[in-house]
């Protein structure tokens, strides 16, 4: 099925030409139309993957378990499809809020060249092809991040470059120890092996280089340092990439490699990634509460919604697995429609510090209206998506009896509702400062300047309103990654050991 | 030969980790780079060192144990050419830092914490 490849193709192809166009308006077409295409192409996958459950292909017509394989099952699939939803609005964003036309150009680029990587990651069955596109992903937001130069974004750069560099290598190393032990990179064929291994000891030692390399990637608690001193530097818009797309890679490489093959010392990972998911969860949620800068304040909550995912992977059971991967859905969309938001009362208030703007809700009722649809998203109010991604968490949690980190889990709600009705009386309900007095009056929104967020925030209402259906996938993806037989079997295709 | 590698690594790892904890921004740099240069060897070594036994195979070799095994090679050769790139790129970044504040002091870096 070539039609797999094409998730990684489209973007190279893109960036090709993108790399040839001068004209900005030609670059804005071409990133916009490309990014629908993307969106086409990965809903297209799902469509043939109901019937034939799992995808493979495998590249340059080498057999599975000595060539690099694609591999597309439920989960590949969902991350697909909600990837290049929130691509495709991040693209008609950065139409109108990449700044000077000299950089949109050179924004699409490696705008591409990240989704590239980012598609990839989530499509390879091979280990070390991974690796690949981590770097991939690794070298384009590099150039991304520090975009324009300035004092403060290159210092932000220069500390995200050195922890996820460091990561990069922790990932080389548990590599190269896994081939020592295994004589093989490929994930079926792992799976294949360590799952029925019985001295857990010896694969620990490199399952614990990935938990650092993808913990770094994912921004867990001790590992987080990199996230909220980097993310609130570079353009609004490129800060709304990262938190829609990066940390979710990390997230789904654990949840790839903690379901197929590190499975081996269940007792020990899983205590261990509850207590990490709470740590996690809380000091995002306080941190988040003591700042003023609404990009600060987003960017600690990223961390804090992350723990929530690693809960449900800790807890293991099928139900707690669907609900990561539903809250990873929802946090995507919403995360990525509140930096928008943020972006837009920045681009016509001029600052991002909530101290110095206010009285938005009469200067703009609308704005207000699409601030709310993702900050109660976020904070989980029903009817909205992250009601039942933290319900269905803390459901699974009840039910396998972690009382303690499912209290910590509704306590850190608490914490996020907190710091979103922050953002929303000191932005919107209270009067304007003195000195800002100045721009009074209705602020004048264009309907393209606002139409990315009309459209995550109509899809998080759709989360919502269709959450059964949704679920149902999830769920889908859930016991495929609980009970990876098939998948072993039809990336091997009846291959032994 | 694998024993003189494998405390090569680790002095490699012990010196990378002393740079990485120097404050300036070069040392830094060299740092990664010892460390990088360090996993690739631990990535080299990982499937044991096979000696004067290239991987072609011919009519004369049967048994597949014999020669050496080629991925982990072809895995370090990656390896290498996408740390060169990256260090190339941190170089840049770093000279274009020092231009804008004219310092190399990672302690001076304070202004996008807290």
């Amino acid at each position: 099925m070539t039609v797999v490849a094409f998730p990684i193709l489209i973007p190279f192809v893109l960036m090709l030409i993108l790399i040839m166009v001068r004209s900005s308006i030609w670059a804005k077409w071409i990133g916009v139309l490309g990014s629908a295409l993307l969106c086409f192409i990965s809903i297209y996958l799902f469509a043939l993957l109901k019937n034939k459950e799992i995808i493979t292909l495998n590249m340059g017509g080498w057999r599975a378990p000595f060539g690099i394989v694609l591999v597309i099952d439920y989960l590949s699939s969902i991350m697909l499809i909600i990837s290049s939803l929130v691509v495709l609005a991040i693209s008609i964003y950065a139409v109108y809020y990449m700044d000077g036309n000299h950089k949109s150009t050179k924004f699409y680029v490696f705008f591409f060249s990240l989704i590239m990587g980012v598609n990839g990651a989530f499509t390879t069955g091979d280990v070390f092809n991974l690796y690949v596109w981590f770097e991939v992903i690794l070298i384009s937001s590099f150039v991304l991040i520090t975009l324009g130069n300035s004092k403060e974004q290159l210092e932000g750069g220069i500390k995200y470059m050195a922890l996820n560099l460091i990561g990069s290598l922790f990932f080389l190393a548990g590599l190269g120890l896994l081939y020592a032990k295994t004589g093989t990179m490929n994930m079926a064929q792992l799976a294949q092996i360590l799952r029925n291994h019985e001295q857990a000891i010896f694969i620990n030692s490199s399952a614990v280089l990935f938990f650092i390399a993808f913990g770094i990637k994912a921004a867990v608690f001790p590992l987080f340092f990199w996230l909220p001193s980097s993310y609130h530097t570079p353009n609004i818009t490129v800060t709304a990439l990262f938190a829609g797309l990066l940390t979710k890679v990390g997230v789904y490489a654990l949840i790839r490699f903690f379901t197929l093959f590190f499975v081996q010392d269940q007792q020990f990972w899983h205590n261990l990634l509850l207590v990490i998911a709470g740590f996690t969860m809380v000091t995002g949620g306080i941190a988040a509460s003591a700042h003023n800068d609404t990009r600060r304040i987003l960017s600690y909550h990223i961390i804090s919604q992350v723990g929530y995912i690693i809960m449900g992977l800790g807890i293991f059971t099928p139900l707690a697995i669907a609900g990561a991967i539903y809250f990873t859905i929802h946090n995507m969309i919403a995360k990525t429609n509140a930096f928008f938001v943020a972006g837009i009362i920045n681009k016509f208030t001029g600052t991002f510090n909530l101290k110095d703007i206010g009285g938005l809700l009469k200067r703009s009722p609308l704005l207000a209206v699409l601030f709310v649809i993702p900050a109660l998203a976020l904070a989980g109010v029903p009817p909205l998506s992250g009601f039942f991604a933290k319900f269905i968490l803390i459901k699974a949690g009840i039910e396998d009896k972690h009382y303690l980190v499912t209290a910590v889990a509704v306590l850190t709600a608490m914490l996020t509702l907190y710091s979103m009705i922050k953002i929303w009386s000191e932005a919107f309900l209270k009067k304007p400062p003195e000195f800002n007095k100045l721009e009074e009056g209705k602020l004048k929104l264009k309907f393209l300047d606002i139409l990315p967020s009309i459209i995550l925030g109509i899809l998080s209402i759709l989360l919502g309103v269709f959450a059964l259906h949704v679920f149902h996938y999830t769920m889908e993806a859930a016991n495929q990654l609980i009970e990876p037989s098939k998948y072993i079997e039809t990336v091997l295709q009846g291959t032994k050991p | 030969m694998e024993i003189i590698l494998a405390i090569l690594v680790g002095i490699l790892y012990t010196a990378g980790a002393y740079m990485l904890l120097r404050r300036s921004i070069l040392k830094f740099i060299i740092g990664i780079i010892f460390i990088s240069n360090a996993t690739n060897l631990l990535v080299f070594l990982a499937s044991g060192i096979t000696r004067g036994k290239p991987a072609f195979v011919n009519d004369n070799v049967l048994k597949a144990e014999a020669i050496a095994d080629p991925l982990p090679q072809a895995l370090v050769l990656t390896a290498i050419v996408i740390g060169f790139g990256i260090v190339v790129f941190t170089l840049a970044l770093k000279f274009k830092f020092f231009q804008v504040t004219g310092t190399d002091d990672l302690d001076q870096l304070k202004q996008t914490d807290n």
